[in-house]
């Protein structure tokens, strides 16, 4: 489809002989919209300061259109960064911020690598001004050149931000958790503008963030990683459909994850009981982990349910009900428009696609047990609640 | 706000030993021996106009010496690991440590036509210098006296700056050398500001410098204002008139430096 642009080739980086990137492999296409998906202290913003220049990888290579970049300065680069904290500079409005990377010489491109002959070019004042106003134009900010930054509010600083990166016309954009700071509804908005602006531009973005819903609603490629290794790499609908393990499956989305086992191909046997199921390629009676993930599960009459258990919580979300029910000790999450009162004995059914299985890994066992729902879902909480306006009421009877 | 009282003890004080002095020295600039109002204590300064030229012009060449050695001095510092960093701030406050007037007689020794430098001098080949008794001999004992009063502001405003911004720079394009002159030294414009403030102020009214290691040949303003209040020549009123211009003079060079500043970037004064 699309040519590659940067590849990252067995890369490993370790701090003080912490390994935090364990031999990545990793290829970036020319207009894509990528995003480096995991948990704090993943490797994903180490990848991003790999790219960008401001770590050397301890070893391996990071290639560039073909070229060997790893001792190549960051000033040198083709590839501009939205910081995490925007990183404005507090002496200059926010024209001359965005004009920053317009008003350095550059050295003449082509010619070959003749050192010597380098002829510097600077853009006349004309130039940039038209540049300027053009991207101030794009991210909506007209008529604020000369306000100073720190008058700006979070989502203007970080609007110029973006201009002052893409003002230079990078092939590859880097973004580190650039909506991190903004509430809710402006990181909505925001996500919407950034896709705008990467198809309008056809500019690569490299994306990083700990937000899952983000990753998914903005992203061409997703790469979940997670202690310094890639889980795994696809479009937002394989990871959320085809969890490679049960840490991808736990942490993009809600994931009720239990052990298994592959009776045959197309039969799985989970609490005792065998279910049909659309997995086939696993070794007769291997065992597996099966995701069932909450929206896939349908509350019925206790006499045709497969499975029967006892409802113990209830969180109204608006558009459903989150109800956690008992099964035999292991609690499983379950979206559903009906009410079932704590306490209820119900009976569930599964389709076969509601059935996913996978291998078991290294994560197996770790995830996907509502056990201590509560706690879980603070943490899950953590990572969006911002000013609490997306916060849903508890059911209150 | 009760907690206002505790500020009580310190207004007592700033009442007490500045603003009530800064009354009597405008009090006795224009007032004359006998007493009754005069201008004429002013109109006597014009006599001592090489007095005032000369500590500024030598208060001024000290600063600027201070500057040149104090920014890339911090700007370094800035960039070693935090433990030396504390070792070598340490190391800079130590003579801060000893008494003021001490280490001008060391300095005095060392720089003396028979002192330690001549000697070293000596031991190496070298032509002896003759520096004590000079203005020049003036212009080292300030910047000796003063030199960590430029480091310490200039230092802790670079040492606090935002790495991402320089990071910022240099993934916008710029070298490391564009990234100095158009972030970093920007932005540390403040410790230069207080730096400066620190040092000019001081050295142009100082006294002791200039008698021990000027030899008396290049009085300063503060020699001068000593001797019409303590010395030979007792003039108090002559004394207060030219301390009230030397003050006034440094505030309007400081409100003159100010003005490369912006907004918080400003030094200490006014």
């Amino acid at each position: 489809m699309s040519k590659e642009l940067i590849r990252l080739s067995n890369v490993t980086m370790a701090f003080d002989g912490e390994t935090v990137l364990d031999d990545l492999n990793l290829y970036f296409n020319d207009k894509e919209f990528l995003t480096l998906l995991g948990p704090s202290g993943c490797g994903k913003t180490t990848t991003l300061r790999i790219i960008g220049g401001f770590l050397v990888p301890t070893s391996g290579d990071v290639y560039f259109d073909g070229v060997r970049i790893n001792d190549v300065p960051p000033y040198k680069r083709k590839v501009n960064t939205v910081f995490q904290k925007y990183a404005l500079f507090p002496h200059m409005d926010v024209y001359e911020n965005v004009a920053f990377g317009l008003r350095i010489p550059k050295e003449e491109d082509g010619g070959g690598t003749d050192g010597s002959k380098k002829k510097k070019i600077r853009l006349s004042n004309q130039e940039i001004d038209e540049r300027v106003q053009e991207m101030l134009g794009v991210v909506s900010l007209k008529g604020f050149e000369h306000r100073s930054v720190s008058s700006l509010s979070g989502g203007q600083q970080q609007r110029v931000a973006i201009a002052r990166a893409l003002v230079n016309r990078p092939k590859v954009l880097l973004l580190d958790e650039p909506l991190g700071a903004l509430d809710m509804r402006l990181r909505k908005d925001m996500q919407q503008e950034l896709k705008r602006i990467q198809q309008q531009l056809e500019i690569t973005f490299i994306y990083v963030t700990h937000d899952q819903e983000e990753a998914l609603a903005m992203s061409d490629t997703v790469v979940v990683m997670n202690e310094g290794r890639i889980q795994q790499i696809g479009t937002p609908e394989d990871i959320y459909n085809e969890p490679k393990n049960a840490f991808v499956a736990d942490f993009i989305g809600e994931s009720n994850i239990v052990d298994g086992i592959m009776r045959e191909d197309r039969v799985v046997e989970i609490f005792g009981r065998k279910f049909s199921c659309v997995d086939a390629g696993f070794a007769p009676d291997e065992p597996v982990d099966v995701v069932i993930r909450p929206e896939d599960v349908d509350i019925v009459d206790l006499k045709s349910g497969a499975l029967t258990g006892t409802v113990t919580s209830v969180t109204f979300k608006g558009m459903h009900y989150d109800i956690i029910v008992d099964f035999k000790g292991f609690k499983w999450l379950i979206e559903t428009t009906d009410f079932c009162p704590v306490g209820a004995r119900i009976g569930i059914k599964i389709d076969p696609d509601g059935f996913h299985i996978m291998k078991k890994s290294q994560y197996s066992g770790m995830y996907g047990d509502y056990s201590s729902y509560s706690a879980e879902y603070d943490e899950i909480g953590d990572a969006e609640y911002v000013e609490g306006e997306e916060e849903a009421p508890e059911a209150e009877e | 706000m009760k907690t206002r009282a505790f500020a009580y003890p310190y207004l007592a004080w700033m009442t007490l030993f500045v603003i009530a002095p800064i009354i009597l020295v405008v009090v006795y600039a224009f007032s004359a021996a006998g007493g009754g109002f005069t201008f004429s204590n002013f109109s006597g300064i014009a006599a001592y106009s090489a007095v005032f030229l000369r500590s500024f012009a030598l208060a001024g060449i000290a600063t600027a010496a201070c500057l040149l050695l104090g920014y890339p001095l911090a700007y370094v510092l800035s960039k070693e690991k935090p433990r030396l960093q504390r070792v070598l701030v340490m190391l800079i406050m130590l003579p801060m440590w000893m008494n003021f007037l001490l280490r001008t007689y060391a300095l005095m020794t060392i720089l003396e036509n028979t002192g330690l430098l001549n000697k070293f001098l000596a031991l190496l080949g070298l032509p002896q210098l003759n520096i004590i008794n000079t203005p020049g001999a003036v212009v080292i004992g300030m910047v000796y006296n003063y030199l960590p009063f430029m480091v310490l502001p200039i230092y802790s405003v670079i040492v606090k700056l935002d790495r991402s911004l320089i990071e910022a720079a240099q993934d916008l394009g710029a070298s490391p050398d564009r990234c100095f002159t158009r972030v970093v030294f920007p932005l540390s414009l403040p410790g230069i500001l207080s730096g400066i403030t620190m040092v000019f102020v001081p050295a142009v009214s100082t006294f002791v410098i200039s008698q021990l290691l000027g030899g008396g040949k290049s009085m300063m303003l503060g020699d001068l204002i000593e001797m019409e209040f303590l010395g030979t020549s007792y003039n108090p009123h002559l004394g207060s008139a030219i301390a009230l211009v030397m003050m006034i003079v440094v505030v309007i060079c400081m409100r003159l430096m100010n003005k490369f500043g912006s907004g918080e970037e400003q030094a200490v004064i006014l």
